[in-house]
């Protein structure tokens, strides 16, 4: 395909991946100087259409963005009016009083979002300041000039079949350049991802980079039971003690609560499916009550950044910046990453202009990140995540007196010691888990969720989820770790089955039910799949979520 | 000749549409909305027409709210010269969407009309065949082929026993079927120019046509739930129940 | 009050839908009319006469009509429309292209695929493709219905003595001209509108093992189709998947063959009338949708389903 003509246009600043920080880049950008020309590509249908998340937002960095937004009638609207926080086991539930509580865990003054209609209301704000915006175009690999820098991207080819070969409506790539290029994917960025690499970003880390998996349902719920603004925390049941994770509940309007559930991908255990704790979760009596005569009606899961300052790289590069999830920004103890990906965002919009104008380098994006607020909240929160090495029980009452009496302020830094791939155990080391059978009611099977989500690819396509080596299941992670990727994809992508005539068990690939969530890329303990875009438009169609 | 192509917004194939809990009818807000499958086939014709030289000019036309400006520029994007928004606070029946069609076709006075053949919210199949005969123009629904030869049409249309084959002349009401042909996408730099082509708008009370409902939707509701039947011994019981109490076979 | 039927056919044989649509209209009134366009008709309105509470045969013979070009139908058709309160019909590709066209004439609101008559002016019908049911009301004076057929069941065909009733032609001119008609190219009927599909899964196991399908299909006269997972695996053409992504089906008689029943696969053939699921697993949620289901291996169901099948057509015969 390599003598295929493509087209090309240029701008002053492309950008990648319409979410809060790439919007907010572009947003800022465009505040400061409206001439300066943006390009905004966005490989979900419409944007929004890939946002997931919680989400009990901050206002802080659209309250900086977008003084007046109350005024223009902005998706954020439902004030946090109550919150508890719970620990669970399997029949009962405590209550952690609140004023033990970290202050990272209080939300008074919060917004209870949907996250993807907040981007579709920037991102229409965004195109009255004039940022072009393109959803449906994967941006599919960098360029780079004579020099090496980053140029620019190539947006992937459309209309190939599943060899790869043009079908009637092949409608080839173009090449898009830019003077500045902005990586804001989301969390494990395949273009991210392939530049902290190139470029060494995480050179300087002190810690591998750290992920979870985060599920989130949408249930309309008996009207007797809602409670709007009210939101839920809990840990314990269904995890055992060494998983980090834990669950989350917010009353939202239309009688919606956003139930949800996430999971550290540094789980050691490959029988443990993140699905299926989410699932059963949903049958603790506390969470039953609240379901009862209510009716799911959106379900997702995307991969989330964890691993804080420890694990953050460098966020420039020559021709670029990589910001928001993409490099890891998100504030794991409060849970939230929206409020610190736009101000990544902000900050990347002022740092550009500056670039443009001034001629000034692009490494000074990390001195005015350091000089913020972002800076100070990351380093407040950078011991929680791995104190929960040392267990839930531990971690808590650490985290208790790290946050609460000295303010994340402690003179030392704890770090996390392996990189997610890295964490399983042989299964024949490790405890089966049965897990109980879905009743249809509280808990569904992958197919059924996946369903709800209107994911969808173009058929006959290339797959996107490509496999180093072909037979490595086969060969040696069905044995190691009886294949996780059965269990820890959300969507079903991946089964083993047999083949007929050589009756040898094979790794089969339903690229089509992929959510993009990335925790395949993520945790594959080989490293052996590489997560790129599919067809632009494809994947989940996620609406309120 | 003047190819008139008349667009849809419609939520999206893909998503699972969901049924307000007040059953006035279906969620539509902050769902994605995309043009109506079989309208792109209709749009890929004309564009395809001009290709061939047979078409010198193709119009796109949409009744709806000023957000049914997205599927023009889909249209724009995808080829289409100009288009024209019928600016309509509610939504119509298939007559009065026809109604609306027809007074626009007296002012542009296009020889061919290409409809899809259903709009896949509503499915009442009707607008290209009232079309049609508000016009007093031949029609030809669900086509999956046409040739175009000076004044004549050859067309096949999809029916239910396999292809009809039909000859007919310009000027006509045409539905299309998915098979006629694949939508080409939109490409970027095509979508950057669509901003710039024309898109006009005219306001649906000045072409002074009754668009008043004329059926009341009472509720909408999810389909009611299969409920599993029983288990059979063997295949002996099947077949008996099949032909005896099912009458299936 | 009568109602009119306008009848689908080939000007020989009474299409099995307009039982269906007689039987929807017998929800309205005792009395039906059954209109017949045809060419050369005579013997086709003769076997019409003893279906069940059909009272009149409106009978318009021309050889303009043979090929149902609805520009030639619609006028005549509405001209006697306006004698009725509810004219309906097959909501097959013949109504669907000629009703619409009626109600322009007779500038009314049609209401396409009525699955459930409630009243003499509610009716219920699906939008989305069946994700959703609407129901619907209506106060004008001449009610226009396409009928899907297999919302109803068929009436039965004898026991009526219909007169005949001859029509006038009213000639229009259309330049259109009918060339031909290819009745699908296979053997087997389209999946589309098969009145049997028989559906093959993952439980196929390859695509050699489909030919067991294709026997019974052609032992029941039925279209084959696949669930998603067979077509991915390779067994069977992508044009044959049946479900969300690929094609709905409605037919009488669904049977699913070692498919698990994904929603996928549900959602694209949930409406049929009848569903049967063989499979192994008794844990497959295609058993909650299926009217019998059967537990067995498949591969000696099959067989075994033929043989049980010729054994019948013998006793028939």
């Amino acid at each position: 395909m390599s003598d295929i003509q493509r087209e090309e246009m240029s701008y002053d600043v492309v950008i990648v991946g319409a979410g809060p920080a790439g919007l907010s880049a572009a947003i800022k950008l465009k505040q400061i100087n409206s001439d300066i020309s943006i390009c905004l590509l966005e490989k979900a249908a419409e944007v929004g259409a890939h946002i997931l998340s919680g989400n009990v937002f901050e206002t802080k960095a659209l309250d900086e963005l977008i003084p007046n937004w109350k005024d223009l009638n902005a998706p954020v609207k439902t004030k946090v009016t109550s919150e508890d926080f719970l620990y669970l086991n399997k029949e009962k539930s405590f209550k952690v009083p609140n004023f033990i509580l970290p202050k990272s865990l209080q939300n008074h003054g919060n917004y209870i979002i949907s996250l993807s209609n907040l981007c579709k209301w920037l991102g229409e704000f965004a195109e009255n300041l004039g940022v072009e915006i393109f959803p449906g175009f994967a941006a599919s690999k960098l360029l780079y000039n004579e020099k090496g820098e980053v140029s620019g991207v190539q947006t992937g080819d459309m209309g190939l079949d599943i060899n790869g070969n043009p079908k009637d409506n092949f409608e080839p790539g173009i090449n898009i350049k830019g003077k500045v290029t902005v990586l804001s994917e989301g969390c494990r960025g395949h273009l991210g991802k392939e530049v902290i690499k190139k470029f060494n970003l995480d050179a300087n880390n002190k810690s591998p980079q750290q992920y979870g998996i985060g599920f989130k349902e949408i249930w309309e719920i008996d009207p007797e039971k809602h409670n709007l603004g009210k939101i839920l925390h809990s840990v314990g049941w269904p995890l055992e003690n060494d998983t980090y994770g834990g669950s989350f509940c917010y009353h939202a309007e239309n009688n919606q609560i956003y139930l949800g559930y996430v999971i550290g991908l540094d789980y050691k255990n490959p029988y443990l499916s993140p699905y299926d704790e989410f699932q059963q979760f949903k049958t603790h009596p506390e969470i039953k009550k609240l379901l009862t005569k209510g009716k799911r009606i959106s379900y997702g899961a995307r991969a989330l950044i964890e691993g804080g300052l420890q694990s953050l790289p460098q966020m420039h590069m020559p021709g670029a910046l990589l910001i928001g999830c993409d490099a890891g920004t998100l504030n794991m103890p409060k849970i939230k990453g929206s409020h610190t990906a736009m101000k990544s965002g902000i900050i990347a919009g002022e740092v550009i202009n500056k670039h443009l104008s001034q001629n000034e380098h692009l490494s000074i994006y990390e001195d005015e990140f350091k000089n913020s607020w972002i800076y100070d909240e990351l380093h407040q929160a950078r011991n929680v995540k791995p104190s929960f090495q040392w267990g839930l029980i531990p971690a808590m009452v650490f985290t208790g007196i790290d946050q609460k009496i000295f303010g994340g302020k402690l003179p030392f830094t704890l770090q996390h010691k392996h990189a997610d791939h890295d964490s399983l155990v042989s299964a024949k080391d490790s405890k089966k888990i049965d897990y109980p059978k879905y009743d249809g009611e509280f808990t569904f099977d992958k197919p059924s969720s996946v369903y709800l989500s209107g994911t969808n690819h173009a058929e006959n396509q290339p797959c996107h989820l490509l496999l180093k080596d072909k037979d490595l299941t086969t060969n040696y992670t069905l044995e190691e770790y009886d294949e996780p990727a059965q269990r820890y994809c959300p969507a079903g992508v991946y089964e083993i089955e047999t083949d007929s005539e050589t009756q040898k068990k094979f790794l089969k690939i339903n690229s089509q039910n992929c959510i993009h969530c990335k925790t395949c890329d993520i945790k594959e303990p080989s490293q052996n799949i590489d997560w790129i875009t599919p067809e632009g438009g494809g994947g989940p169609i996620y609406s309120g979520t | 000749m003047k190819v008139l192509v008349a667009v849809k917004r419609v939520v999206d194939y893909k998503v699972q549409i969901r049924v307000k809990a007040d059953q006035s009818g279906v969620e539509t807000e902050n769902v994605k909305m995309s043009v109506n499958p079989p309208d792109e086939n209709a749009i890929e014709e004309a564009v395809k027409l001009k290709e061939q030289g047979l078409a010198q000019e193709t119009l796109a036309v949409t009744i709806g709210d000023d957000k049914a400006q997205d599927v023009l520029r889909t249209s724009l994007a995808m080829g289409i010269d100009r288009s024209i928004l019928v600016k309509s606070p509610n939504s119509l029946e298939p007559l009065a969407v026809a109604k609306t069609l027809s007074k626009i076709i007296e002012k542009e006075n296009p020889d061919l009309v290409l409809l899809g053949k259903q709009a896949i919210d509503d499915d009442s199949n009707q607008t290209g065949q009232i079309l049609s005969a508000l016009l007093n123009w031949p029609q030809a629904c669900f086509i999956s082929d046409l040739k175009i030869e000076g004044n004549k049409l050859f067309i096949s249309r999809e029916i239910d026993e396999g292809i009809e084959k039909l000859e007919t002349n310009l000027p006509a009401v045409l539905t299309c079927d998915l098979r006629l042909n694949t939508p080409r996408f939109a490409s970027l730099p095509n979508i950057m120019k669509a901003k710039k082509k024309p898109l006009d708008i005219i306001d649906i009370s000045t072409l002074g046509i009754d668009t008043n409902p004329k059926i009341k939707v009472l509720k909408v509701e999810e389909p009611p739930k299969r409920k599993a039947g029983i288990m059979v011994n063997d295949v002996k019981e099947l077949v008996e129940k099949l032909k005896y109490e099912a009458k299936v076979i | 009050m009568s109602v009119l039927i306008i009848a689908e056919h080939d000007n020989n044989i009474l299409k099995s839908s307009t039982l269906n649509t007689i039987s929807a209209a017998l929800k309205l009134s005792e009395d039906i009319h059954l209109l017949i366009l045809g060419s050369k008709i005579e013997n086709l309105c003769k076997n019409t006469q003893s279906i069940h509470k059909v009272s009149k045969i409106l009978k318009c013979d021309n050889e303009k009509l043979e090929n149902f070009i609805p520009e030639i139908m619609a006028p005549i058709v509405s001209n006697i429309a306006k004698n009725y309160t509810h004219v309906l019909t097959p909501a097959s590709t013949f109504g669907k292209n000629l009703l619409p066209r009626v109600s322009a004439l007779l500038d009314v609101t049609q209401i396409s695929d009525v699955i459930e008559i409630l009243s003499e002016n509610t009716f219920v019908r699906p939008i989305y493709a069946g994700n959703a049911i609407s129901q619907v009301e209506t106060n004008q004076n001449i009610n226009l219905l396409t009928i899907r057929p297999t919302a109803f069941d068929k009436c039965e065909e004898s026991g009526g003595s219909a007169s005949i009733e001859d029509i006038e032609f009213l000639n229009t001119d259309t330049p259109t001209l009918f060339i031909g008609r290819e009745v699908s190219k296979s053997d087997r009927p389209d999946l589309g509108n098969a009145r049997v599909v028989i559906s093959g899964g993952r439980g196929m196991e390859n695509s050699d093992n489909f030919k067991l399908l294709y026997e019974l299909a052609d032992k029941l006269n039925a279209a084959v189709g696949a669930s998603r997972a067979a077509v991915d695996s390779g067994y069977i053409g992508n044009e044959y998947q049946v479900g969300q992504t690929g094609k709905m089906v409605a037919p009488e008689l669904y049977i699913a063959i070692g498919i698990s029943g994904a929603i996928q696969h549900l959602a694209g053939m949930k409406d049929s009338k009848v569903i049967v699921a063989i499979n192994k697993d008794t844990e497959a949620p295609i058993f909650n949708v299926a009217d019998y289901g059967l537990s067995s291996d498949l591969f000696q169901a099959i067989p075994e389903i033929i043989k049980e099948l010729d054994l019948l057509n013998k006793i028939e015969s």
